[in-house]
Order: C-alpha cells, then sequence, then structure tokens
C-alpha cells in the first residue's frame, strides 16, 4: 500500500453530495438556443472564425485559438449562427463578453470525426488536437491542456515522473466528477493513458476522496479492466484536498515550491473531466462541447445533466424544479463558488455545478465581529499562512506587509472564513489586498513607462535643436562659399522658404505620429465595456473600504 | 441585501458561544469553591457579571459602538468571573466592583476593546487591585471546618455590602492568608517543610478545600480541551514549565522547596494554565509562539512564589509574558506550504 502524506489544516463542511448522486447523469434537452462565449478558458479569448447566417455542423469550429494561452470553441450541435455580439456570461465582473448564438436545427449533425492513434502521433501533433479540440481544465481553472503537456523547454532535462488525475472533488455539494467516474470511469483511464504517454510519465496516480467509494470501486475496475498499471487511491476526505498542490503533498509527499509549477518537481496534475475529455477529442474526434454540470441545493430533484456548452443555466435549471423560496444562485461550490447575478447566463467549460440558495440552506453570515486572535484560521490554513495578520495588514492597507507575510500563496479556498467565530468575511479583504497590490504594480509599470518616455523624449528635442544648429550652422558656411560665385537660379525646392516649409510640415507630421502612437494614459479611448468595467471594480473596491473601515458590520435592516 | 460572496457557509459557532463554554467549564471549579468554602464567591461573581456588563456598555457606549452585539458576547462577563475567583470572595463589595471596572474600562476599551487588549484584562485588575488594597487581598476564607467560627451567608452579605461582622467575631477568625502565603512566610521563619505541611490548613496535595478547587478547574479545562476550544499547548507548556523548575528545586533541597504537585494544586495554577493564559487575544497565535508563552509563565510563576515578593505568581507571569507576546510570534511563524522558510515581518500586531 502507498503512503498518503497529510497537508497541514483543512476542514469538513458538510458534504452535501448525496441528494444528487441518487440518478444517473442525464443529456438535457436539446435548448432553442445556444450562447456560445468566445472566452471559456483561462488566456486569450478565441477568434471567432463564423458569420452570421453560417450553418454550422456539430463539433465544428467556431472560434479559434489567438496567442499562447488559448482555446478553440465548438459549435455544440448542427444549426445556424444568428449572432456574433457581446453578452453576458457568468464572469464575477458580471461584464458581456462576446458569444457566438446559435440556433440548433435539431438534427444534431456530425462534422466528420477523426480518431487518432495517440501512440503513432508525434507529441507536437497530439497537442495541437487538444488545443484544436478546446480541452481545458474543467476542474475550474480551465488552463488550456495542451500547454501543461509542452516539453519543459528551459529545462529539457527535467522528466515528468509522476501523472496525477484529480478526483478527489473535494468542495461540498458538487458531483460531476464523482457521477463522471462512476458512469464512465473506462474513458477516464483511456485518457490517463494518452496524458500519460505524451507526458512519458513514469506512474500514474488517480486521487479520489474517500466519501466517493462507488467512483472509486469503478475507476478500479476500469484500471483493471485496461490492464494498465494506475493506482487508483482514496485520499482522506478533507476540503480542500482537491487543490492540485494539495493532492499532490497527499499522494507523493512533495510540495510544488511557492511560485512554481508542479512540473518543476516532476508532477503534473490533471482533473478526471479533462481526462475523460482527452479522451473523447482523441479517440472519437469529439472536441469538447458539452460537460456534466450538477444542480443541486433548494431545488425538487437535485441531479447531474451532460449539458451542452452555451445552455442557458434557467432551462437547466428547471430540468431540476427549483423551490419556490430559492433566492439566488451559486455557480460552483459553496466554498469557492462565484454568486449569479440572473440565470440568463450560458453554460460555460468552468460551469461544474449550479446551486439554488435559499436563506434557509444559506443563511446569511451574521454581522461580523472584531477578530480575537483565536488563530482557528491558522490551524485550517491549507497554505500554512497565518490568516489573522493578514487580515489585520489588509485591513490597515499595510500591503508591503501582507505580501512580506506570503498574501500571495493564499489560494483564496475559504477555509479561514468557514471556520472564522467572528464571522469575518477574510477571504474578501485578501481579495481586496491582492487587487489592490496588483493595481499598484500596473500603476508602477504604468508610471515607470512614461517616465522614460518622458526622458527619452527630452533627449530626443535636445538632440534635434542640436542638430538643427549644426546643419544651419553647416548651411550659412556653404552659402558663404557659394556667394562669390555666379548666382545662378537655385533649384526650386533648394529656396530657404521650401525648405523650411518642408522641415515643419516633417516636424507636424512627426508630432502627430508621435502623438498617435503614444497614448499619455491607458483610461482614455476606452470602450464603453472598459468603462463600465472600471466603475465596477471600483465600486467593488469602495464596498470592501467600507468593509475594511467598520470594525463591526451591521447589514441595515 | 446582504453582501454575497465565497464561502457561501461557515461553522456555525460564533464568539459568544466560545466565551459562553468557557464559562461553562468554570462551573465545577466554583461548585467546589462553594462547598468548601461557602456561597461568598456567588456574591462576588454576581457583582462582578454586573459590574462587568454595565461597564462594557457604558464604554460601547461612549466609543459609539453597538452594545446589543458586544453585551451578547460573554467576554465582558468571562473576565469578571476571571477577576472574581482571583481574588478573596469576603471582602468589602467595592474591591470587586472597582477591580472589574479597571478591566473592562482601561485593560480592555482604552485599548480598543474586544480582541485588541494586549494584556490579559483580569490579570490588570488583580494586579490593580493587590498593588492598591493589599490589605482586603489577603483576607482569604478558611475552609469548612478549620475556622475558629463560620458565618452564615447573612454574615457574609452583611460583612460583604456594610462591613460589618456579628458581634464578638474578628475577621481573623474567619480568613486566614493563603496555604501559598503561609509556606512562604513559615520558610522564611525556618520552619521545615514537613513541619508546616502539617499544619490543618494543608491537604493531600496542598491547600485543603483551595486543592479541590484546583482539581474543578483541571476538569473545566479538559472540557475545554475536549470541545477543542484550547489547544494543548499553553496549558501543558505552563504545567510543564512550573513540574519542572518545581521539581529540579524540590530534588535539590526537599526540605526547602515544596513538590511541584503542590505548585500545580496551590493558588492560581490551574485556572491560569486553562483559563487565564488560553486568553487568546492577549497571548500569542502559533503553536510554537504558544509554548513559549506558557512555558515562560510557568517559570516565572514558579520563580515569584519561591523567590518573589507576591505569594502567587501567576498573575504576573501572565502579564509579563504577555508583553513578550508580539516578539514571540514574530520569531515563531511556521513554514509556508511550498517554502523552506517562514514568512519575515514582524508578525503579530504592527
Amino acid at each position: 500500500m502507498r503512503p498518503l502524506f497529510a497537508f497541514h489544516g483543512g476542514i469538513h463542511p458538510p458534504a452535501n453530495k448525496a441528494q444528487s448522486t441518487q440518478l444517473p447523469v442525464l443529456r438535457a434537452p436539446l435548448p432553442a438556443k445556444l450562447t456560445i462565449p468566445l472566452r471559456q478558458h483561462a488566456g486569450e479569448s478565441a477568434k471567432p472564425v463564423v458569420q452570421v447566417g453560417d450553418r454550422v455542423l456539430k463539433g465544428q469550429l467556431i472560434g479559434e485559438p489567438e496567442g499562447f494561452i488559448s482555446s478553440s470553441i465548438h459549435a455544440p450541435t448542427s444549426g445556424t449562427i444568428t449572432a456574433v455580439d457581446p453578452q453576458a456570461i457568468p464572469h464575477p465582473s458580471g461584464l458581456p463578453d462576446l458569444c457566438i448564438t446559435l440556433i440548433p436545427d435539431g438534427k444534431d449533425e456530425w462534422i466528420a470525426r477523426q480518431a487518432v492513434d495517440y501512440r503513432t502521433l508525434p507529441a507536437d501533433e497530439l497537442r495541437h488536437r487538444l488545443r484544436m479540440s478546446g480541452i481545458v481544465g474543467l476542474g475550474g481553472a480551465v488552463f488550456p491542456s495542451d500547454i501543461k503537456l509542452r516539453p519543459l523547454r528551459d529545462h529539457p532535462n527535467k522528466i515528468i515522473d509522476t501523472l496525477i488525475i484529480n478526483g478527489a472533488e473535494c468542495e461540498p455539494y458538487i458531483t460531476c466528477d464523482d457521477m463522471l467516474m462512476r458512469e464512465r470511469a473506462a474513458d477516464i483511464v483511456q485518457g490517463a493513458e494518452m496524458l500519460r504517454f505524451t507526458l512519458a510519465a513514469r506512474e500514474v496516480l488517480i486521487g479520489i476522496e474517500d466519501n466517493k467509494p462507488e467512483a472509486i470501486a469503478a475507476m478500479r475496475r476500469a484500471v483493471a479492466d485496461s490492464g494498465l498499471p494506475f493506482e487508483v487511491l482514496a485520499v482522506p476526505t478533507l476540503y480542500p484536498g482537491g487543490s492540485a498542490k494539495h493532492l499532490i503533498k497527499v499522494l507523493t509527499g512533495l510540495e510544488v515550491p511557492s511560485g512554481a509549477l508542479p512540473t518543476d518537481i516532476g508532477v503534473q496534475c490533471f482533473n478526471v473531466a479533462t481526462t475523460y475529455s482527452v479522451a473523447r477529442a482523441l479517440a472519437h474526434g469529439e472536441p469538447l462541447i458539452s460537460r456534466i454540470v450538477t444542480v443541486t441545493g433548494n431545488v425538487h430533484q437535485p441531479r447531474n445533466y451532460e449539458a451542452l456548452l452555451g445552455t442557458p443555466l434557467n432551462e437547466l435549471v428547471a430540468l431540476s424544479a427549483p423551490l419556490p423560496d430559492t433566492a439566488r444562485y451559486i455557480m460552483g461550490g459553496p466554498m469557492m463558488g462565484m454568486p449569479l447575478d440572473t440565470l440568463a447566463l450560458p453554460l460555460v467549460k468552468a460551469g461544474n455545478c449550479v446551486i439554488a440558495a435559499s436563506s434557509a440552506l444559506f443563511p446569511p453570515a451574521p454581522p461580523a465581529m472584531p477578530c480575537i486572535r483565536c488563530a482557528r484560521c491558522a490551524q485550517v490554513c491549507p497554505a500554512e499562512l497565518q490568516p489573522m495578520d493578514l487580515y489585520w495588514f489588509a485591513r490597515a492597507k499595510d500591503f508591503g506587509k501582507a505580501q512580506a507575510f506570503s498574501l500571495f500563496d493564499c489560494i483564496e479556498c475559504g477555509a479561514c472564513s468557514y471556520v472564522c467565530p467572528s464571522h469575518i468575511p477574510l477571504v474578501q479583504y485578501y481579495r481586496f489586498a491582492k487587487s489592490e497590490i496588483r493595481a499598484r504594480e500596473q500603476e508602477k509599470i504604468a508610471a515607470d513607462k512614461a517616465r522614460e518616455r518622458h526622458e527619452y523624449r527630452e533627449l530626443r528635442i535636445e538632440r534635434e535643436k542640436q542638430e538643427k544648429a549644426e546643419r544651419l550652422a553647416a548651411k550659412e558656411k556653404a552659402a558663404l562659399a557659394a556667394k562669390p560665385a555666379a548666382p545662378a537660379t537655385p533649384p526650386e525646392d533648394a529656396s530657404p522658404e521650401n525648405s523650411a516649409q518642408r522641415k515643419i510640415q516633417a516636424a507636424l507630421d512627426h508630432a502627430q505620429a508621435q502623438a498617435a502612437a503614444v497614448t499619455p494614459k491607458n483610461t482614455v479611448n476606452l470602450s464603453p465595456e472598459q468603462l463600465a468595467e472600471i466603475a465596477k471594480i471600483e465600486a467593488r473596491r469602495a464596498h470592501i473600504r467600507e468593509l475594511a473601515q467598520s470594525d463591526v458590520e451591521h447589514p441595515k435592516e | 441585501m446582504a453582501a454575497f460572496f465565497s464561502p457561501f457557509i461557515s461553522k456555525p459557532d460564533n464568539v459568544s458561544q466560545i466565551m459562553l463554554k468557557v464559562l461553562l467549564a468554570l462551573i465545577p471549579g466554583i461548585a467546589l469553591y462553594v462547598w468548601y468554602f461557602g456561597p461568598a464567591i456567588l456574591v462576588s461573581i454576581a457583582l462582578a457579571s454586573v459590574t462587568a456588563l454595565a461597564t462594557e456598555a457604558l464604554m460601547l457606549k461612549l466609543r459609539n459602538r453597538p452594545v446589543a452585539p458586544f453585551l451578547k458576547d460573554n467576554s465582558a462577563l468571562l473576565t469578571g468571573w476571571l477577576l472574581a475567583l482571583s481574588i478573596p470572595p469576603l471582602a468589602p463589595w467595592w474591591l470587586i466592583v472597582v477591580g472589574t471596572a479597571f478591566c473592562i474600562a482601561v485593560a480592555k476599551h482604552l485599548y480598543g476593546g474586544l480582541g485588541n487588549n494586549m494584556f490579559n484584562p483580569a490579570m490588570i485588575g488583580f494586579a490593580v487591585l493587590i498593588i492598591s488594597f493589599p490589605v482586603p487581598m489577603t483576607h482569604w476564607l478558611t475552609p469548612h471546618g478549620l475556622g475558629q467560627v463560620e458565618l452564615t451567608f447573612i454574615d457574609q452579605l452583611e460583612y460583604i455590602f456594610l462591613g460589618a461582622l456579628p458581634p464578638g467575631v474578628t475577621l481573623d477568625a474567619i480568613t486566614m492568608a493563603t496555604p501559598l502565603d503561609t509556606l512562604k512566610t513559615r520558610l522564611h521563619l525556618d520552619e521545615s517543610i514537613k513541619h508546616i505541611l502539617d499544619m490543618p490548613i494543608y491537604g493531600r496535595l496542598a491547600g485543603q478545600g483551595s486543592e479541590m478547587v484546583s482539581w474543578g478547574f483541571l476538569a473545566g479545562g479538559l472540557y475545554l480541551l475536549a470541545t477543542r476550544i484550547i489547544s494543548w499547548h499553553v496549558p501543558v507548556a505552563y504545567l510543564g514549565a512550573l513540574f519542572i523548575t518545581a521539581g529540579l528545586f524540590h530534588l535539590a533541597d526537599p526540605a526547602h522547596y515544596v513538590t511541584p504537585l503542590f505548585h500545580w494544586f496551590s493558588g492560581a495554577a490551574m485556572i491560569g494554565a486553562f483559563f487565564i493564559l488560553t486568553d487568546p487575544v492577549s497571548g500569542p497565535t502559533t503553536n510554537k509562539g504558544k509554548l513559549i508563552f506558557a512555558a515562560g509563565a510557568g517559570l516565572l510563576t514558579y520563580l515569584i512564589r519561591a523567590f518573589g515578593g507576591f505569594p502567587d505568581g501567576t498573575a504576573f507571569a501572565t502579564l509579563l509574558m504577555n508583553i513578550c507576546v508580539p516578539l514571540i510570534v514574530l520569531y515563531t511563524q511556521p513554514r509556508i506550504f511550498g517554502r523552506k522558510k517562514p514568512a519575515p515581518g514582524n508578525g503579530g500586531k504592527p
């Protein structure tokens, strides 16, 4: 038996997973309209490659990757493109982003799908296929998977020793990975072998929290059937044990150094749903066009659905029949999820769960009391930080000290807020401090650039002055020398006036070009969307500042 | 609408409940106190409670803070109870009132209220009283069966509120010095330990009656450990350091230094280990820091008891170690996940 390791801290929130695992995964009906955002992954948004009026087939590329960290977007079904415009997407900013609207024709007609044998393809080609299949991390980070499979160019002699398949699913309520493992274990194992092959990893460890015995059994069966030497390990249920760094610690005893990547210690980690989609992409030629999503909480029938990306969340949630006292919705889990202002949003690749929230199920936090330094937060912090000190620094806006005490090692898992007996929204303070620090760094970079530009300009003016003086002196000298000779008609454009005019014109052109090239401040010439975003961010900061100012928070009665 | 952001769930726990559990954990000790020394302690606890809540409310009003949520947090009550348990129960009513008011107004609110006091408020109150009013602070009740006369509860009330004793009864007849005090005084008179401990005020381990009260506080402390209100670090390090120091002296010269168990079950050692030094606000936050803090307090308690000017040392040891807390926290920062070294900086409160 492989020894497991423990990480510091962690919490045991009520799992609330049983409710949504009673029924098998149900394929959600084809919606009347799909809204497919072009930014469903970390990095650059995909570039639309279809136009309004185009007929597309299921699985057809409709958005291609642009830039190094980017991914592609595909039509989830066959139909007609009716719009390519900004629409609301599930994003913390709540701002619209470019989306492709697709009206399905009901035929669900596939493109020609081409399965490949991963063993015969060069690794570059494999990665390209994953990139063009839109495969991104489905555990929540939606980071393009092909990049995680790139050879370590800077360290060519570094190898990946261990590939970890993350089936921990530590957040309460979410069961989409659990159900996927129960029902489609063979595909996951096949995908794991593809990833192992591409990385040339020595071993594959599949980590699943021990509150999912059915998934563990299914995965063990699938591994045994495949004959592959993978290990399925039941890890203790402890939030946030599904955080990649913490699962790596539990399974290997290794800690990913702060600021480094798992590959730096010879480990790479993929979520089970990502692994599954890798298998679908390579062995079946299916790009990522659907995902399994848990609909749970205050609903009549909690369960998991396999839904097309772009499915309106309200149609999805309606399948589970939310109870009448449902007040709000959360995308993701109750620990790290995101509140949704509306359900008129499409399902995206990151959408693992939608929780219907009632005030009975998620009672509002009581008013915050002062910190009594009980250090329960430090006892549960999986990053081994001192949250009560970071809170103190963030509140005092002592950002330098917050950074010195490793604020950026915080993974925002929320364990500290969960246990705080004073109900201080600790994570909000850390988010505030982080965003302030980032904003200040940006400002500093901008100021440095402006200073450089200014200094360069001064230098250039000085140099031009000098050159002009030299030119004039040379000219005078030449004129003086030419005087004794017969006054021949000088060529027209050599006349002093003309030359001066030309110079003035040139200088003007130059100045205009300079002005065009150098935008004095990055906040002018912004689109209304960007302005709205700035306003929103400012409002959020103001709110957090307010939080920071009052010792005790009391919601207005 | 109330703010809605992750995490959306929290542990059903709050400051008020934590403080309430600490108050509950004091009950076994208080019950034994009443059993062995009579109900006077209940009067001083009641006086301390009323004063604590009134002072807290007044200070909150003066500081423009919401009164209700802070009164409900039970922290002022706890301070009052701890002070009441630290001073003689049979004392003029104003003694506990002045002490409690000072704890709450000066040691707590002038430092910024709940969560901001550098020093343990109850111990500040004790220090102020023992320095300002040393005489009533030495009149400890004699346990049942040892005094020449025994006061009824009515007699005790009359003394506390009116300062009147029944005719023919002197204060000396109903009170005594604490076992620790007696030990110290008699040792100065060159009596041997064995001889001193034969006195009727001494019981099996330490003082008659007071050793049983210490058992009560130990029981309450174990409840706090079991419910994870406190961690093991402070009580273990404090009692450990006290035991080892006392043990070394005892081994070296048993005629002049009492056993470590005597120290454990005397004075404020048990209540200090589980209820006073474990105050999170004025103590260190790191586990290593807690060990250093409490071990230092254990050592200081012994030194003050054995060589200092006061019979017991827990209060001053606590206050002295409170001063060191920011430094201790700074030098005991734990290693951070994925890093080799702990974070730099000054730790604790800037």
